[in-house]
């Protein structure tokens, strides 16, 4: 897999661009659409207020400490835009890269009548079709309509080997910014400039079109939701100090009421999902959604091909079985003629076998008058016609279809034999001359090394997988009990894979799909998290909400870690923001009432030096805590593969208790500095 | 001492336990029409009942129809309490020939005998007929407990329903919870309470002579039937001013345990109802351990700072010491036949519960004991709870719980395999913010009104407490007071009948829309990644998010009450 690699988190260009970006956010119609900061804003705009005031009226009582407290409300007001643009600033780095491959193109679009004009890129339109040759960008996301081609994808998938593109099939479609490096191809184009794949993928990563996430808004509304408690708490905070005898100023009671909302997460919530957006970019995969990415941490099920995802891709030939009275040479040497001119790996795989079992030696048949029959979807048989002998390999019913028809029959041993190897998970495929039955070849399904583990990790986080084949139900279930997958759908077609799917969402689970095919359009489209193959069609791009630029089909296990550590994060940043409130109170509350109670400096557990310098102390804390958490909340929180209670636990321990015990610790070290310096 | 504490709070609680199990699969079957040994008795008065009222118990309502009918029933109730309270000098069964009640205070006692609260700015005996007492006031003893109950049942479908637009029929779930639940246990109990030595007349006052020769007059009348419902329905309106701290309503320490057990049953038994019907006990059983857990942390500390004693009152010469001969401790506003163990513990229970029944005054506690009653309230009357709203505020909290936290495991917050949207949020946040809403604006305008000021008996950090404490007691509709404050004044009668019809029904509404919201939704099967809300973790997350809530929420109010009192009577002050 060529990941891409991640940008260091505290990339000079990047962290310089953030720090004026912050300052435009400063903008009162930015910050409106986040409650928590709002407040933050508006609270520091009237401390302002009122030490512009208390100037002009020559009240100098606190002055100095009522400046910090300002200053201090801008400030996190300030780092929280800082941490927002840091994301944004990391997902422009990565949209640059994108942007990279969309070069000013010109692009060879053919008229009606055939006649070739040369037209900018920008000036193509959906349906237009265009000539690319050899050492041509392709101008535009689009499908091939006639031709075949060599195509670089460096520029979106970072991985140098070239792709074939071919039009029909499932490899039909070609992304934009990508080389054509050998032949030519006709590609129709199926997206408006601005509006292509890629256009969409930057926009999304920059932060441009994010919208909140389901789960964003849900968790906006408890954090605005705590803003109006703690609002209500400092208003009435007033009224119930002076009944003591206590008037509480308004930089004393702001201040409380920013320490006091949860400014952490929601300085950071924005952050937190744009980064989670970033690192699925590193993981090559495009969403087209964030609401996409969220659902990925929900999936319940997980729908694998077997096919590269399971076992490797190619069937191999593990032994050649000859039926009761042929010589294994005999079979061996049938099955190397049927394999000679097939180009499929199975088809060498079996030549390979011949040699190193039985010594033979491929052979050149050009000449002797051999004709080659290629596979066909109709006849299921391969194999060639020489010297009268007509030899085939293929699948059962199929070859003993054939032999009968040359007056043959099957032998009495075949059937066992097929069966054991299709039981063991392996293909067979009979090979005949003429009337006679020579025997099997056992191919072989190899699964691939560390997939067990890797599918009792999904287990643990609550996943079920199900492997998706379209080998017979003895032969799916040999695989997926070798390689633990928990389910399996054999001879599937669209039609069973769509059913599944809904069956799966009926019972209330939410499904997860990688396809590349045409056929598999529907599934992706139904499937709650679709991740299309970016080699694979266009129509299975349109229909997923993921991109995977490598084409690897395991990538869909990344894509739900990301998904959850993105929810993980979330939660862990909220926990720990509510529980910081704790040790806050414990600051400041003393420190408001020491004059009118001072019977409540017995609750400065902290021992904080002075009343002025708790409260900055307080205020300092939790300007800076969003500082010192951006890269937790840009690199997300570690997740491992545990159940939920296992990580609940951790979680809780650190971010739960953690978040009471920081604080507590945090203000105290600030206190000294404040105090030492003389502050206040 | 220790040891008398523990034994009898250990006692209670596992009776507590040994009644709500088999009592909580009873209402479950209650509430699924399935067939209980009551039946034959009372389904045909149900079938009257439904034919009167025109009721057809098949036709499910969706939440805002099931909102609709519990608000119209209410209103009606509350209307038809103030006539009487106005009317009662015409109406009979008035043998002192007690008149009008004040519009205030008659506005004031509708609308906390209908919101279960039963705040009393009045004295039972020298304000309410008999008539208004047990047409009136027991009534909404009754339905306004069975609906609170029929609300928690109404959410729990909200869980169990998938897909489903309706939640349940308020007339079919008020007329179960009144006939099969509260009534049977009331006329068993109250018998119970008769043979213990509790009247139940319709006597005129008695005067009698004293041994000294002075004159007392001894009021009686059908006391028995109404305590228990006091209990039972987490009503607390008590029959005397007293309350249950008076020798007729409460006599015995047997009568003590017995009405202890009848305030905690309900909300415990729900519980079980909920676990039953969401079809796994533990769930249930997690809920019932949060309770139990944030009970005991309540009435330990409750218990030794009242058994601790107040050391400005040693110092004027009591003695607080621990004996055979007596308690020892603060007894100051305690009943002798309850010592502290027993004062401490019914005022725990009290205030867990939205019950508000007392049999000793939470104004004379220690200012820590004093405050275990006012943090109880303001955590919600959750632990138990009310009948009904301890279990659906409970749920809530434990939206919010699993919403916060649950994100941590990776998945959309689900409880119960219901998914924890924007939706949900936004009622239960409505839900939750209205609560402090109604408790600190209006107390905080009592504190500098000189309406609000003209009440408080004692200046000082003790005077907001018991500002505080009326507008906390209101809002969560317990009804206990701190006593010294007198409420009985226009300005208190009609703030606090406000705070008392917010703190029911503008929370209730949202409870409901939350279980219309929940049913409608389709259920996520549970799986190795769900995150469990049926063992410890969640328990122990649930308690912690409970209790840091009402921490930020109240920490600054309750550091200028009790808080300070506290610290200020280790330094020898007193308020």
């Amino acid at each position: 897999m060529a990941e891409r690699k991640a940008t260091p988190l505290w990339e000079g260009k990047i962290v310089h661009a953030a720090a004026l970006d912050s300052l435009r956010k400063f903008d009162p119609r930015i910050q409106a659409k986040n409650p928590v900061m709002f407040v933050v804003e508006v609270a520091a705009l009237a401390v302002t207020l009122i030490i512009l005031r208390n100037l002009a009226a020559g009240v100098h009582r606190q002055l100095g400490f009522e400046i910090q407290i300002a200053l201090w409300l801008w400030f996190t007001v300030g780092f929280a835009n800082f941490a927002e643009a840091m994301a944004e600033g990391r997902g422009k780095a990565q949209a640059d890269n994108l942007r990279k491959t969309r070069t000013e193109t010109m692009a060879k679009r053919i008229g009606d009548g055939g006649a070739i004009t040369m037209v900018a890129a920008t000036q193509l339109r959906k349906g237009d079709v265009v000539m690319v040759e050899a050492g041509d960008v392709i101008p535009g996301d689009g499908e091939v309509i006639e031709g075949v081609a060599a195509v670089n994808e460096a520029a979106i998938t970072g991985e140098s080997a070239p792709v074939i593109r071919e039009s029909g099939g499932d490899r039909s479609a070609v992304t934009g910014g990508t080389t054509v490096i050998s032949d030519w191809i006709k590609v129709r184009i199926t997206a408006n400039p601005g509006e292509t794949f890629l256009d969409r993928m930057i926009g999304l990563v920059e932060g441009a079109q994010r919208q909140k996430t389901p789960n964003e808004i849900a968790l906006s509304i408890l954090l605005a939701g705590l803003t109006i408690i703690f609002m209500m708490v400092c208003v009435s905070l007033y009224p119930f100090a002076l009944y003591g005898g206590t008037v509480l100023t308004l930089p004393v009671l702001v201040a409380l009421l920013v320490c006091l909302i949860p400014t952490t997460i929601g300085g950071l919530l924005s952050a937190i999902g744009i980064a989670g957006m970033d690192r699925l970019v590193q993981h090559n995969v495009l969403a087209m959604s964030g609401r996409a990415v969220e659902a990925a941490g929900d999936v319940d099920t997980l729908l694998l091909d077997k096919t590269g995802t399971i076992t490797l891709g190619n069937r191999m030939a593990e032994e050649f079985l000859p039926v009761a009275g042929v010589l294994p040479q005999e079979l061996a040497e049938a099955a190397q003629l049927a394999s000679l001119a097939d180009e499929t790996p199975e088809g060498r795989s079996i030549v390979v076998l011949a040699k190193r079992a039985y010594g033979l030696r491929g052979r050149e048949l050009g000449g002797e008058g051999a004709e080659f029959i290629p596979f066909s979807a109709q006849t299921r048989m391969s194999g060639v016609d020489l010297h009268g002998h007509r030899i085939r390999k293929g699948a059962t019913d199929a070859v003993i279809k054939f032999v009968e028809e040359h007056g043959g029959h099957a032998p009495a041993d075949l059937d066992a034999m097929v069966e054991k190897i299709a039981r063991s998970g392996g293909t067979p495929l009979v090979v005949a001359d003429n009337a006679r039955i020579l025997g099997v070849i056992h191919l072989k399904d190899v699964v691939k090394e560390g997939i067990r583990e890797r599918f009792e990790r999904l287990r643990a986080m609550g996943l079920r997988t199900v492997m998706i084949t379209g080998d017979n139900p003895l032969t799916a279930a040999a695989i997926a009990e070798e390689s633990g997958v928990d389910d399996f759908l054999a001879e599937a077609t669209p039609e069973t894979k769509l059913r599944l799917i809904r069956e799966e969402q009926a019972q209330g689970k939410l499904v997860a799909m990688i396809g590349d095919g045409t056929n598999d359009a529907p599934a992706l489209a139904q499937a709650d998290v679709g991740i299309a193959m970016n080699a694979g069609t266009q129509a299975a791009r349109e229909a997923g909400n993921m991109v995977d630029l490598d084409s690897n089909p395991t990538k869909v296990m990344e894509v739900v870690e990301i998904g959850k550590q993105l929810l993980i994060t979330r939660g862990a940043l909220t926990t720990f923001s509510i529980a910081n409130d704790v040790a806050k109170y414990f600051a400041i509350i003393p420190a408001m009432f020491v004059i009118g109670y001072p019977d409540l400096r017995a609750l400065n557990i902290m021992h904080l030096a002075t009343p002025e310098s708790a409260i900055l102390s307080a205020v300092i804390f939790n300007a800076l805590i969003i500082i010192a958490l951006i890269p937790l909340a840009l690199r997300g929180v570690a997740y491992r593969p545990l159940g939920a209670a296992a990580i609940l636990t951790r979680n809780l321990l650190i971010y739960g208790l953690g978040g009471v015990i920081v604080p507590f610790i945090g203000i105290k070290a600030i206190d000294l500095i404040v105090s030492a310096l003389h502050l206040a | 001492m220790l040891a008398n504490a523990i034994i009898q709070i250990g006692l209670f609680i596992a009776l507590v336990t040994a009644i709500s199990v088999p009592l909580g699969h009873y209402m479950a079957r209650v509430f699924a029409n399935e067939k209980t040994f009551l039946d034959p008795l009372l389904k045909p008065v149900e079938r009257l009942i439904y034919r009167l009222g025109g009721v057809h118990p098949e036709n499910e309502q969706t939440w805002v129809e099931y909102a609709v009918a519990m608000l119209l029933f209410s209103a009606a109730g509350m209307l038809l309490l103030y006539g009487l309270e106005r009317l009662q000098g015409w109406l009979p069964l008035n043998p002192q020939a007690l008149g009008a009640v004040a519009p205030d205070l008659a506005f004031n006692t509708a609308a906390s005998f209908t919101t279960n609260t039963n705040w009393q700015a009045y004295g039972g005996e020298s304000t309410m007929s008999y008539l208004t007492q047990m047409a009136g006031l027991a009534f909404h003893n009754f339905v306004s407990a069975a609906a609170g109950i029929a609300i928690a049942i109404a959410m729990i479908r909200g869980f169990v329903r998938r897909n489903a637009k309706t939640i349940g029929n308020f007339w079919f779930d008020l007329t179960r919870a009144t006939l099969w639940i509260l009534l049977p246990i009331c006329v068993v109990m109250a018998l119970a309470l008769v043979w213990q030595g509790v009247p139940d007349n319709f006597a005129p006052y008695v005067r009698a002579k004293t041994i000294e020769g002075a004159v007392q007059t001894i009021a009686e009348g059908p006391v028995a039937s109404q305590e228990i419902i006091k209990e039972l329905g987490t009503n607390g309106g008590g029959f005397f001013n007293a309350n249950s701290a008076h020798p007729y309503e409460n006599p015995t320490p047997l009568t003590n345990l017995i009405e202890m057990l009848a305030i905690f049953a309900i909300g415990a038994g729900l519980t079980h109802t909920f676990g039953k019907m969401v079809g796994d006990p533990r769930q249930g059983w997690a809920l019932y351990g949060v309770m139990t857990i944030l009970f005991l942390m309540g009435v330990a500390v409750c218990t030794w700072s009242e058994q601790r004693g107040n050391p400005m009152l040693a110092r004027a010469g009591a003695n607080e010491v621990a004996s055979a001969m007596q308690s020892g401790g603060n007894m100051e506003g305690k009943e002798v036949r309850f010592g502290i163990v027993d004062s401490a513990l019914f005022a725990t229970v009290t205030t867990d519960t939205s019950c508000g029944a007392v049999n000793s005054m939470h104004d004379s506690y220690t200012p820590l004991g004093g405050l275990i009653p006012l943090l109880n309230m303001q955590i919600g009357e959750i632990i138990f709870g009310g009948v009904g709203s301890g279990l659906y505020g409970m749920l809530v909290m434990a939206v919010l719980a699993v919403f916060i936290a649950g994100l941590m495991v990776g998945r959309t917050p689900e409880y119960l395999g219901k998914k924890i949207e924007g939706r949900e949020m936004k009622l239960a946040m409505l839900f939750i913010l209205i609560f402090p809403l109604v408790i600190l604006i209006p107390a905080s305008l009592a504190v500098v009104l000189p309406a609000g000021l003209a009440g408080i008996s004692n200046p000082g950090p003790h005077g907001f407490s018991q500002i505080l404490y009326a507008y906390t007691s209101a809002s969560a509709n317990n009804g206990s007071a701190f006593a010294g404050l007198n409420a009985n004044t226009p300005f208190y009668n009609v703030t606090l009948a406000l705070v008392m019809l917010c703190g029911r029904f503008l929370m209730k509404i949202p409870a409901l829309a939350l279980a219309g919201s929940l049913a409608a939704k389709k259920s996520v099967p549970e799986s190795a990644g769900t995150f469990p809300t049926n063992g410890a973790i969640f328990v122990i997350l649930l308690i912690g998010v409970i209790l840091i809530v009402a921490a930020l929420t109240f920490f600054p109010a309750d550091a200028l009450g009790p808080i300070v009192e506290q610290l200020a009577m280790r330094h020898g002050h007193l308020y």
